[in-house]
């Protein structure tokens, strides 16, 4: 178990990570997501030892890692732009671990052909990796970071130079090889389908902290805050104005409040659209577009819900709608 | 299309089909006669019974080929030795006045030979600063002065060719091989080496090919009996003359630089194909370790490189020793009197005019020079800019003169043209021979540059053939053409090896002057040549400031 306790990081002397505690168990895969310059990239050089916490410690099964260089932490690690070294073919690449820890020349050969079936490069042993197209170059620094078996597997954002429907398939290839061999995972995104697909826990970074740590069903019917709502596109955040005792008014109109807040103070909610619940609004429907299997209607202020059938501009529908305070 | 357009660029390609040989014609003309014509001659004198069945030629080839390997071998070790830390500096590191070092290390290499050398013998020679100062008799260390000095010249190819292929290198590369269980040992080893090895490569065929036909640095600070082919060229061509063993040895010559050239254009050109984006990964300095790196080696470069740069002027006007007819009494301090002695023909003295005539020889063959290659250099530019299947043939031959050393120029000129080579004009033809490839090189892109719908453009609006060259292609070229003069002009000031070997005593130039001086005993012919090293070092430096405001320039426009 890769356990993080306490680990404090600045960037240019300014605070860039403040408190940073969360574990990863054998098994898990833990999403990671934060806007960019979070510092996520940085919790993975540290973990990897390419960087050091300036407070904190890093510990594997208890054991801390301050004290052991990279190369023996047995880690690894993927990038987005891959990484491969432009010199060596495919199969040296992949092999380039196996010959660090002196595995024998046969095992290497078995190893490297077992692993390139396992992401789908079979025969490309010999291919120059530059001469490979964005998705294979993934795949053979995926092999590469596989092939010693390593203790704990890093991506960061691996999929993000990749379009979309690669991007998908890579992604549940990454999912499978990860439930199949158990090795723990983190994986570093800003991309909240990304993360709703592979994690089975996710980490929220924020100002230097971890603000949420959830499985991902519990934190999509609960964000908590507005900024993991926001991030992870969960419902509509609005502002509302809290007029009396558990009553908030917003520009929808008035509703109930299920937090403690006194009148007059601020209020951001979530709003969520479907399932029939809750309570009517009326809404003046001010765009409408078309997005594969239902239609995304965009509301008076800024709300947006989904709909089977498309409404025309300026029509005025009535939509049930739960509330929800977030802070 | 409209009716007239298309008229328009019927009657221009018909025009220019028939004009490209025109174009050619003059430049290969003046190539064949002066450069292929004194090649053949120098070939002819080659490959002859008696130049190959002379043992004791073989003798002097053998001895002068080891010496030159050897020589150049040492220095472009001692230039790796500095070069590579300094590429790694340049590369991994932010500090202040960086971009200055960087110029600072650059300069030496468009200085003259002549003024390397009697930069590097104020300094260090037996009459320098340091040796009067210090009381050395470094006379015994010319060779290591050798080393030294062409490490100052070659440093920076080492710096810009290692160093961006280093900070090209993406630092993933080293964290992934980290990660994947690589010691520092096997990052350098397995990663970081192999991926820089042409750019190591191509540094070092550059370096050794310069150092191996080093010229003017060697004779100046070492003297004739440091025989390298280019040395022996010269020794047989002019003082112990045996002209055949002469032509044998600079087709020798000739041959390796060639190969040399192939394998270092092959090298590079793994190396463009080999780096990805540049990486911007140099940052101040961390630990420890780095800022003592850091401080020391930018402060051994500053000295390094600095220290002859300004040895040299303030050499220039300082007493260390007894005057004229004052033999014992030694006066130190400044004085003036080398530069005043310029400008007095006196009896006896080395040349048949005071040596400020130089200064105006120089200055004129240079003009010529730029006049000569500008004239031959447009029309072949502006063939190749849009080269036919012929004229991309044609090229190479152009390109030939950059192979040749100049020594071997000015042997070819004396095998062919006998006595005529006393007329002064020889002098700036040698050194439009070796200016040409450049100023091809510099116009050409330009040319090529311009959009040939904007010719279209201005033909369909009226213009005459005239006018459009006016219009158009002028003020593109203009800067280019500006670059490129002043090119031409500072490879004839600062030539030295051809004309040597051309060079009447009627018509000194600066260089020509600058080794006569400081071949002579005495202190005020010694102090002469400071003088006008200064003054050829003040000159040169002035034209890089404006060929490389130029480019500035450009840069900025494009």
């Amino acid at each position: 178990m890769l356990e993080l306790r306490n680990v404090v990081k600045s960037y240019e002397d300014k605070p860039l990570l403040t408190d940073i505690s969360f574990t990863v168990s054998q098994g898990e895969t833990i999403c990671l997501l934060g806007a960019s310059g979070s510092g996520k990239s940085t919790i993975l050089r540290m973990i990897a030892g390419l960087d050091f916490p300036e407070r904190g410690a890093i510990l594997l099964n208890s054991l801390d890692l301050a004290q052991t260089p990279p190369h023996l932490r047995d880690f690894g690690l993927v990038f987005q732009d891959y990484g491969l070294f432009p010199h060596l073919n495919v199969f040296d690449n992949i092999a380039f671990g196996l010959r660090m820890r002196n595995v024998p020349v046969d095992e290497i050969k078995q190893r490297v052909s077992v692993l390139l079936e396992q992401v789908n490069l079979s025969g490309f042993d010999s291919r120059k990796v530059t001469d490979l197209s964005g998705g294979e170059q993934q795949r053979v620094a995926l092999a590469r970071a596989l092939a010693p078996s390593p203790r704990l597997l890093m991506f960061d954002e691996p999929l993000g130079a990749l379009d979309r429907s690669l991007k998908e398939d890579l992604l549940n290839e990454i999912r499978g090889i990860l439930h199949k061999t158990k090795i723990p995972a983190i994986y570093v995104t800003h991309d909240q389908e990304e993360a709703f697909t592979i994690a089975d826990r996710i980490l929220v970074l924020h100002e230097g902290t971890i603000i949420r740590d959830g499985m991902p069903s519990e934190i999509w019917k609960d964000p908590q805050s507005a900024f993991v709502a926001k991030l992870l596109g969960i419902g509509n955040v609005i502002d509302g104005e809290v007029v009396e005792v558990n009553k908030v008014k917003t520009v929808f109109g008035v509703f109930a409040l299920d937090c403690k807040k006194r009148v007059g103070e601020k209020a951001q909610l979530l709003i969520t659209v479907g399932d029939g619940k809750g309570e009517e609004i009326q809404l003046t429907v001010e765009d409408v577009l078309f997005k594969q299997d239902q239609f995304q209607v965009k509301g008076r202020g800024e709300l947006l819900i989904h709909m089977k059938d498309a409404p025309r501009i300026g029509d005025v529908i009535t939509v049930r709608v739960q509330v929800k305070c977030l802070s | 299309m409209n009716l007239s357009s298309a008229l328009s660029t019927k009657t221009r390609s018909y025009l220019s089909a028939n004009s490209r040989i025109l174009l050619w014609i003059l430049t290969l003309l003046f190539l064949l006669s002066f450069f292929f014509f004194p090649l053949f001659k120098i070939l002819a004198l080659t490959f002859n019974l008696d130049t190959l069945a002379d043992f004791d030629n073989l003798l002097v080839v053998r001895d002068s080929l080891l010496f030159t390997f050897y020589q150049a071998a040492l220095s472009t070790l001692l230039t790796f030795a500095l070069g590579l830390p300094a590429a790694i500096l340049f590369a991994k590191f932010d500090f202040p006045s960086k971009s200055l070092l960087r110029a600072l290390t650059a300069v030496p290499f468009m200085l003259p030979t002549v003024v390397v050398a009697a930069a590097f013998n104020s300094l260090l020679g037996e009459r320098g600063l340091l040796a009067t100062t210090f009381n050395l008799q470094p006379s015994t260390f010319n060779f290591i002065l050798i080393l030294i000095a062409h490490t100052f010249y070659n440093t920076s190819i080492v710096i810009r060719i290692v160093g961006n292929a280093i900070s090209r290198l993406d630092p993933k590369l080293e964290a992934s091989a980290r990660v994947l269980g690589a010691d520092t040992f096997h990052v350098w080893k397995d990663v970081i080496l192999p991926i820089l090895r042409p750019s190591l490569l191509a540094a070092a065929l550059l370096v050794f090919m310069f150092d191996f036909t080093s010229f003017g640095v060697i004779l100046l600070l070492g003297g004739s009996q440091f025989a390298t082919l280019e040395v022996e060229i010269y020794i047989r061509a002019l003082q112990l003359p045996n002209l055949n063993l002469a032509a044998l040895l600079s087709v020798i010559q000739l041959v390796f630089t060639l190969i040399f050239s192939i394998l270092y254009s092959r090298t590079i050109n793994q190396v463009s194909t080999q780096t990805a984006p540049r990486f911007s990964q140099a940052r101040p300095p961390k630990t420890l370790t780095e800022r003592i790196f850091v401080f020391a080696l930018s402060s051994l470069l500053v000295t390094f490189f600095f220290l002859p740069l300004i040895s040299l002027p303030i050499r220039s006007l300082t007493r260390l020793e007894a005057d004229r007819g004052q033999r014992t009494e030694v006066q130190y301090g400044f004085t003036t009197d080398y530069y005043e002695e310029l400008f007095i023909n006196r009896r006896g003295s080395l040349f048949y005019v005071p040596p400020v005539q130089a200064a105006l020889n120089s200055l004129g063959f240079a003009g010529i020079t730029v006049i000569l290659s500008l004239a031959l250099g447009y029309p072949a530019a502006y063939a190749l800019a849009k080269p036919t299947r012929l004229e991309k043939f044609l090229d190479p031959f152009l390109m030939l003169p950059l192979g040749a050393s100049a020594v071997m120029m000015g042997l070819g000129f004396i095998l062919s043209f006998g006595r005529l080579i006393a007329s002064p004009f020889f002098i700036p033809i040698a050194h439009t021979l070796i200016a040409l490839p450049f100023v091809i090189r510099t116009l050409q892109p330009a040319l090529a540059s311009i959009p040939e719908r904007l010719r279209q453009a201005a033909s369909t609006l009226g213009a005459s053939p005239l006018r459009v060259w006016q219009t158009v292609d002028f003020p593109i070229l203009s800067r280019a053409t500006l670059s490129a003069a002043t090119f031409a002009f500072t490879v004839s000031l600062g030539e030295f090896g051809a004309t040597l070997l051309i060079t009447r005593p009627e018509y000194p130039t600066i260089p020509i002057a600058i080794s006569r001086f400081l071949s002579q005993p005495g202190g005020l012919n010694y102090g002469q040549a400071m003088a006008m090293a200064t003054v050829l070092m003040l000159l040169t430096t002035l034209s890089i400031l404006l060929i490389e405001k130029l480019r500035f320039n450009n840069a900025g426009e494009l």
